[in-house]
């Protein structure tokens, strides 16, 4: 660790998988659920389990992100963080909010009232105070991180960084607009929601990854930064107009159907781009970096959001498509590998290379590490695959022949069941990351068996 | 460890292919749609053509083909450091931009007098998505342009060249497809 500031980043990585065990923890409750619908119906509905699942997956991934940014912008700006304490304030005003909305939810409080109550709109459901602080936080760290910035030394990493990090609090303010006419509602929530994963949360990935790949794979930062920019450019040229594809039945103009099936066709670019990165960089990169752990996270990271995000999201985004198979299985299938691969792989590739870092003790229990991301991955795409075979059965039972939902919900039972399995595996996985980030301290790897390469 | 690929060996900057190409693809799939749709319903599409304003998108060809040799012609002044003629140039190519943009604006005005908008059939659609996005080119194009003259090294010329010949080359694919064959 180079810079004192840079500490920062392991509070906020703690908080970071503190929510993803609950996250991982209310997904198994929820696939459980689905499995045997009257578990805790009265006590802890299926909605605000799903609601938790969802909103502390986005909460945790941003604070990884930023956690992120503070451990990786003091090395990239050559100085130390603007101001620690700010750093510290702004994450106590998230955890706050973030307590704030699970309390308010799980005990539906303050129903109805305007700043105090539950929203309930899917994703943006919290209260308006919540909102607010999320927005003074964004502003806290926007300050903080573009000072340091601003005073330091300037690269392409940082700048694209800060420019989706930047995108990602000013499309938080759209969350505020809550029109009564449930089309304009939605079309103006995408703006937050789509924006968010399909625009500036890429701009924030292709960063990460390009200063993990600097860092691990030892190539010149010219030819990183060659990579960024294109990646970047096709991600903000397909994904702003890709917005279309939540158009198509919700109210808007019939032209939105073929500007969001092109467009967004066109999303698997920046992501193939990304995948083709992370491995012509390992392939061309001469640093053998010990950390095995950080790599294997990068690598499957870039894989795994191209089969999730790219090719899973392209499967049912046109149109034509679509019209079958929206809200679905197929769209479940799509979200857990989508995220999975794209967003919780990239927080848990720059924790497993800052975590040693910042902890001293660098490389350590690289296995236990390695096994989590088998034993995730695998489980998560086994997930993917029975939800797709779920969904393709729902979508022929319920669209083409006509069948009730429920009628059909009985027939895909097996795949629930199956769902439910992989889930424990990937909860075990996950769980063991987290003991495997904070707990060993002793089995250190041999430094000398990675100078001399076995070949 | 430098890198030595065809992509070091092309003019200009790397950013304004990977826009170009993006471009090419996003109107090539929006063509390749626009035909597809139109094999579901020939003569609905025929008759609807036959509501365009031929002439004046002949016209909009020849207008905007000029203004592309115009632009070539100021990247080469500029090479040779004639940076007055250069920038007359410019400002030639991105009047005649707006002359298109001007044609166009009647051509559209034409329609809507007809009553014609795009949810009065698919070719219509297409017709105002295509021609539409394109247009909203020529408009970034005429500013790229200007904006080029002004800041008129020899690179921003290149680039803005560029970008203007594929405005060009994309009116040159759009206008057969949707005007002429049917």
């Amino acid at each position: 660790m180079k810079y004192e500031s840079q500490k920062i980043a392991l509070v906020y990585f703690a908080v970071a998988m503190g929510l993803f065990a609950i996250q991982v923890l209310g997904g198994l409750l929820a696939g459980w659920i689905y499995v045997a619908p009257n578990t805790l119906s009265e006590l802890l509905p299926f909605n605000i389990v799903r609601m938790l699942h969802t909103n502390s997956l986005i909460v945790w991934l941003i604070t990884g992100f930023f956690g992120a940014a503070y451990f990786l912008i003091p090395e990239e700006a050559e100085r130390e963080i603007h101001s620690t304490k700010l750093a510290y304030l702004q994450l106590l005003i998230l955890v706050v909010g973030t307590l704030g909305v699970v309390v308010t939810y799980v005990f539906n409080l303050f129903e109805g009232n305007f700043l105090l109550g539950k929203e309930g709109r899917e994703f943006l459901e919290q209260p308006k105070w919540v909102k607010a602080g999320i927005v003074v936080a964004a502003l806290i760290f926007l300050y903080n991180v573009s000072m340091t910035v601003l005073k330091g030394k300037k690269t392409a990493i940082t700048n694209i960084l800060l420019l989706g990090l930047w995108g990602l609090a000013l499309l938080f303010l759209f969350s505020f607009y809550n029109p009564s006419n449930l089309a304009l509602d939605k079309q103006y929530w995408w703006y937050v929601v789509h924006l968010w994963v399909e625009g500036v949360w890429e701009l924030i990935m292709a960063s990460i990854l390009a200063y993990l790949m600097l860092k691990l794979t030892g190539v010149d930062r010219e030819v990183v930064e060659k990579w960024l920019y294109v990646i970047v450019a096709a991600a903000l040229f397909s994904g702003i107009l890709g917005t279309g594809h939540h158009y198509y039945w919700i109210g808007t103009p019939a032209y939105w159907q073929w500007i969001g099936s092109i467009f967004s066709s066109l999303e698997v670019i920046p992501f193939f781009a990304m995948m083709a990165f992370a491995f012509v960089m390992v392939w061309k990169g001469r640093r053998d970096h010990p950390n095995k752990a950080a790599l294997l996270w990068s690598l499957g990271c870039a894989t795994l959001a191209f089969f999730g995000a790219g090719v899973w999201g392209f499967l049912h985004t046109l149109h034509g498509v679509n019209y079958y198979t929206h809200g679905t299985q197929i769209t479940a299938a799509h979200g857990h590998l989508a995220f999975f691969g794209a967003y919780v792989s990239l927080n848990l590739a720059i924790f497993s290379y800052a975590m040693p870092i910042l902890l001293n003790r660098d490389p350590y229990n690289q296995v236990l590490n390695m096994a989590s991301f088998w034993l995730m991955s695998s489980g998560m795409v086994f997930m993917t695959f029975v939800l797709t075979f779920a969904g393709t059965i729902q979508t022929h039972l319920q669209r083409v022949l006509g069948d009730y939902f429920m009628d059909v919900q009985d027939q895909v039972a097996i795949f629930y069941w199956m769902r439910f399995g992989s889930g424990l595996v990937v909860v075990i996985g996950a769980l063991l990351f987290i003991y495997a980030m904070w707990v060993p301290r002793k089995e250190i790897i041999e430094r000398g068996a990675t100078e001399t390469p076995a070949e | 460890m430098k890198q030595t690929s065809g992509i070091d060996a092309l003019p200009g900057e790397l950013l304004m292919w990977v826009l170009i190409f993006s471009e090419l693809l996003v109107f090539g799939v929006g063509l390749l749609a626009f035909m597809a749709v139109r094999l579901t319903d020939p003569s609905g599409f025929a008759e609807a053509q036959s509501a365009l304003y031929r002439t004046g998108a002949a016209l909009n060809t020849a207008v905007l083909v000029t203004s592309g040799f115009l632009a070539a012609k100021a990247l080469e002044y500029r090479r040779k450091d004639r940076r007055a003629q250069a920038r007359l140039s410019l400002v030639a190519a991105a009047a005649l931009g707006c002359v298109f943009l001007i044609v166009k604006g009647a051509e559209y005005a034409g329609k809507a007098a007809q009553g014609i908008s795009y949810e009065t059939h698919p070719f219509f659609m297409f017709y105002y998505l295509l021609t539409g996005f394109h247009a909203a080119h020529v408009l970034a194009g005429v500013m790229v342009l200007l904006l080029v003259a002004w800041r008129d090294e020899t690179g921003n010329i290149e680039a803005g060249a560029q970008f203007w010949h594929m405005v060009d080359l994309i009116w040159v694919l759009l206008f057969p497809v949707v005007y002429l064959l049917g």
